[in-house]
């Protein structure tokens, strides 16, 4: 009887709990057997070289890939067997731009609304609202094509928080971004973070960024967590100074070579076309 | 009862999108019009006197059908092939992890790819008019919709399932020469299909844009070689089929 108590009280605090995991393409191991737990209402910053499994793994969080062995529970959904459960806590800032250009600022967010259920008054309030927020409430009529790399950011952290998700997933949110751009970025997220409580699962390449802004951190590399804890933690343990340098002494210094995927190629020849 | 309401408002926003996207790139509509305008004029005045010679009739009233199916199947193909530009610009993902099954967001956008090629052919139906074609009957003329409909969604499922399988652009040219070309030209649209090699009629046998070419040329211009029963039952079963095929397909794909 106890021992339920407390697996339950664990599967409340713990939002995501990842046992095991394991990703291969093609024998190869792109996630190889890692485990750790995010607590409710935390920033955890995934960090870690190109080519490490950062997307891989946030991908398997948001059942865009299926995990080839191990358990993942997001807010207490596996996302393999109850994928729509897991769909509804969650909300994702992906990594490349996932807009549609061709519909406005206020469509893509009622696109959105719709197709997370959002019942219509509560969906037209928050879409006001969530533009305040974001500072983009004088281009809602405007298409998303005319927006600037920043604009597009904002509007998709906008969507993110639409249907008041438990979670939200950041890959390399403030990639590409102006300092300004992000510290307001952040702002908003931190603001979301604690007035709402929502966990905030964020991977970044910028060291400072994840030193400031996160509860916890987890370091992967060749698809294994080699480090796990606080900023703090991390400097202690590697005798450093900055986080950049526990990074580099976690992680070494050689650099990763990334193979192009087929959407990267496809981007590249959809830039020539346009010339 | 909730959850159709639920699947429901997901397959009309989609098709919605469909339709705004279409309506925004006049460059597109405008372009997809001139080659059936083509075809309409150069094969209709170029090869019209020797129709007429071999007993065949007035050409335009014969080749219109087929030119209308033609922008219907080009249009719907390039339409369920969009899923592509949606990889390439990232939007597939956020319908990916949105709550609700894939097979109602591959509906929704077939719909909307089927809506918009519809509406494609009943332009080129309004071009024909004006390069001399008229429909035997004004009244029953409107029947041809339920054809061009049918031809209009199996095809952009059939496009959407192909291109659920596709990375990049890298193999359209070949769909585009293997397949879509085949189809039209295989299909009737072009020439009367009595007295034909017997291969070449096998072919067109097999070809489900025969049966709707059929179809529409047997309502606008009483002419046909099958049955409108016939044309019916063939063009609902390969609609099914593709859009089973269809959602299989879009519901695996990973990015």
């Amino acid at each position: 009887m106890l021992a339920i108590s407390i697996y339950a009280l664990i599967r409340v605090m713990n939002i995501i709990t990842v046992k095991n995991l394991v990703k291969k393409f093609d024998d190869r191991p792109a996630v190889d057997d890692i485990s750790f737990d995010v607590k409710k209402g935390e920033i955890f910053a995934f960090l870690g070289p190109n080519g490490a499994g950062k997307t891989t793994t946030i991908k398997m969080f948001t059942t865009l890939l299926k995990p080839t062995s191990g358990q993942i529970l997001i807010n207490g959904f596996d996302p393999t067997t109850n994928s729509d459960d897991v769909r509804q806590s969650f909300g994702i800032i992906f990594q490349d731009p996932s807009l549609d250009d061709e519909l406005t600022a206020f469509e893509n967010l009622e696109f959105h609304g719709v197709l997370y259920n959002v019942p219509k008054k509560i969906r037209r309030a928050r879409i006001e609202e969530l533009l305040k927020i974001v500072e983009l409430e004088k281009r809602r009529d405007d298409l998303v094509k005319e927006f600037s790399g920043g604009m597009k950011r904002r509007l998709e952290i906008a969507r993110g928080l639409l249907h008041h998700p438990q979670i939200i997933f950041l890959d390399e949110p403030t990639l590409g971004l102006d300092p300004q751009t992000r510290n307001h970025l952040w702002s908003y997220i931190k603001d979301m973070n604690q007035k709402e409580g929502i966990t905030v699962f964020f991977s970044t390449h910028y060291m400072e960024e994840a030193d400031r802004m996160s509860d916890r951190i987890a370091i992967i590399d060749n698809g294994k967590i080699v480090a796990e804890g606080t900023a703090e933690k991390l400097k202690a343990d590697t005798a450093s100074a900055t986080l950049e340098d526990a990074f580099l002494k976690l992680t070494g210094k050689a650099i990763r070579e990334e193979g192009a995927n087929a959407v990267d190629k496809l981007r590249t020849m959809g830039r020539i076309w346009r010339r | 009862m909730e959850k159709i309401k639920k699947y429901s408002k997901v397959i009309y926003i989609l098709w919605l999108r469909q339709l705004k996207r279409y309506s925004r790139s006049r460059a597109r509509m405008v372009g997809s019009l001139a080659q059936p305008t083509l075809f309409l004029v150069a094969m209709g005045f170029g090869f019209g006197p020797i129709f007429q010679k071999a007993g065949g009739g007035n050409y335009i009233q014969f080749l219109a059908p087929g030119i209308i199916a033609m922008s219907i199947i080009f249009t719907a193909m390039f339409g369920g092939m969009e899923v592509i530009y949606d990889r390439q610009f990232g939007f597939l993902k956020e319908t990916l992890v949105a709550p609700v099954p894939r097979w109602t967001i591959m509906l929704g956008r077939t719909l909307g790819g089927a809506t918009v090629s519809t509406a494609q052919g009943l332009v080129v139906f309004f071009i024909a008019l004006l390069v001399g074609f008229r429909p035997e009957n004004i009244f029953t003329a409107p029947l041809a919709l339920i054809y061009m409909a049918l031809i209009a969604t199996s095809f952009t499922a059939l496009g959407t399932a192909i291109a659920s399988t596709m990375e990049d652009m890298q193999a359209f040219p070949l769909v585009m020469n293997f397949l879509i070309m085949p189809l039209f030209f295989l299909s009737g649209a072009l020439f009367p299909l009595t007295g034909l090699p017997k291969a070449i009629q096998l072919i067109i046998r097999i070809n489900p844009l025969s049966y709707g070419v059929d179809g529409i040329r047997g309502i606008l211009s009483h002419q046909m070689h099958f049955t409108f029963h016939t044309d019916l039952f063939i063009l609902l079963a390969f609609t099914l089929a593709t859009l089973a095929a269809g959602s299989y397909l879009f519901s695996k794909i990973e990015v």
